[in-house]
């Protein structure tokens, strides 16, 4: 509403910007998570999550 | 006739901000903590959703959880003897955080809620020393990041270090109601138990004087969470060209933050305080850049 034209136009090119560095870590994010889950870590986490952790309740 | 009525209702109850964030807490609270009855007999749920993490910090050792803490998936992997680095947690949270950046405190967080109900309780408010705010950074660093990883046994297995020797959310949904709902473990209390729950009784008093003291001191998800903010989906801007620097939206932020000078601080937790209460609605919170 009150922002000059300059404003506008550093502002687009700032967005566009900022679009483009989370895309790209949204895809490398995916990418990690995917090679996680490829990997095996899902089973680790159930194995840890579903049985008592004595070490996260102060008991280890 | 049903329809109708649901959307006449809708526009006719004007739900504030807070109130919409507040219903947003709960509901995450629910979702995150769904097997009330648990903490009865003093199990944990072993179901298929514990391998999907949390966004928000909520221990998995707690008998209602429902999902994994990010932080605790992330040592565990770390931790374990085959891998030194979680991808699949790692991921996870970055993606998280990419997203929505610190709303995810803000929004959904468990603990985030509980820090925030104990704020209520009449008690000396004070403001926190910006010093303290970068705590969390060297916590997650060395206790999240490094120990898991480096300080192994012989075995090649490392602890999970913020939780075992830190993490006072694991105290408070985990380990006192396993405790209490578990005679025989109490045999096992020792020193460890000790020194957490000294932390966990500062963390508590720290609640009640500061406004999410845990978010701003110590939590290492929060401050993954905060680095992102800054390029984050979901953020806020500020037109400081029509700002009339009233500081209404300093004085009333939560986290002790400047939102017109610093919209991406990585204190901020997204609330919408600031922006509701500004006369010259200045603050816009929004997932598309203007």
């Amino acid at each position: 509403m009150g922002w000059n034209q300059n404003l506008r136009s550093k502002s687009r090119m700032d967005g566009s910007r900022r679009t483009a560095v989370q895309i790209i870590l949204l895809s490398l994010t995916v990418c990690a998570m995917v090679w996680g889950v490829y990997r095996g870590e899902m089973p680790i986490v159930l194995n840890k999550a579903v049985n008592v952790c004595l070490e996260c309740i102060g008991l280890g | 006739m049903f329809v109708w009525n649901v959307l006449d209702w809708g526009n006719y109850m004007k739900f504030s901000q807070e109130m919409k964030r507040k219903i947003i807490q709960i509901a995450a609270f629910g979702y995150s903590n769904t097997y009330l009855h648990n903490f009865a007999n003093g199990q944990l749920y072993k179901g298929q959703w514990k391998q999907f993490c949390n966004p928000g910090l909520n221990c998995y050792s707690c008998p209602a959880a429902r999902l994994s803490c990010p932080i605790g998936a992330m040592q565990a992997v770390s931790g374990s003897v085959n891998f030194n680095i979680s991808f699949y947690a790692m991921g996870f949270i970055l993606a998280a955080g990419v997203l929505f950046g610190r709303a995810i405190c803000g929004f959904v967080c468990p603990f985030g809620l509980i820090q925030e109900l104990l704020y209520k309780v009449p008690f000396p408010k004070r403001k926190l020393w910006k010093g303290f705010t970068y705590i969390k950074y060297i916590l997650l660093v060395l206790f999240v990041l490094i120990f898991p990883a480096a300080c192994t046994n012989e075995l090649g297995m490392g602890a999970p270090a913020f939780c075992e020797y830190i993490c006072p959310a694991g105290t408070l949904e985990g380990g006192i109601p396993l405790l209490a709902a578990h005679p025989e473990l109490r045999k096992t209390i020792g020193t460890l138990f000790s020194l957490k729950a000294c932390i966990l009784i500062a963390t508590l008093a720290g609640c009640l004087a500061v406004c999410r003291f845990f978010c701003k001191v110590m939590c290492p998800l929060g401050a993954i969470y905060g680095i992102l903010n800054k390029i984050s989906v979901y953020h806020m801007e500020a037109d400081k060209d029509n700002c009339i620097s009233c500081g209404k939206c300093r004085d009333i932020c939560p986290m002790d933050v400047n939102p017109v000078e610093n919209p991406g601080s990585a204190e901020c937790i997204r609330c919408g305080k600031c922006a509701a209460n500004c006369p010259e609605q200045v603050l816009f919170l929004r997932f598309r850049h203007r």
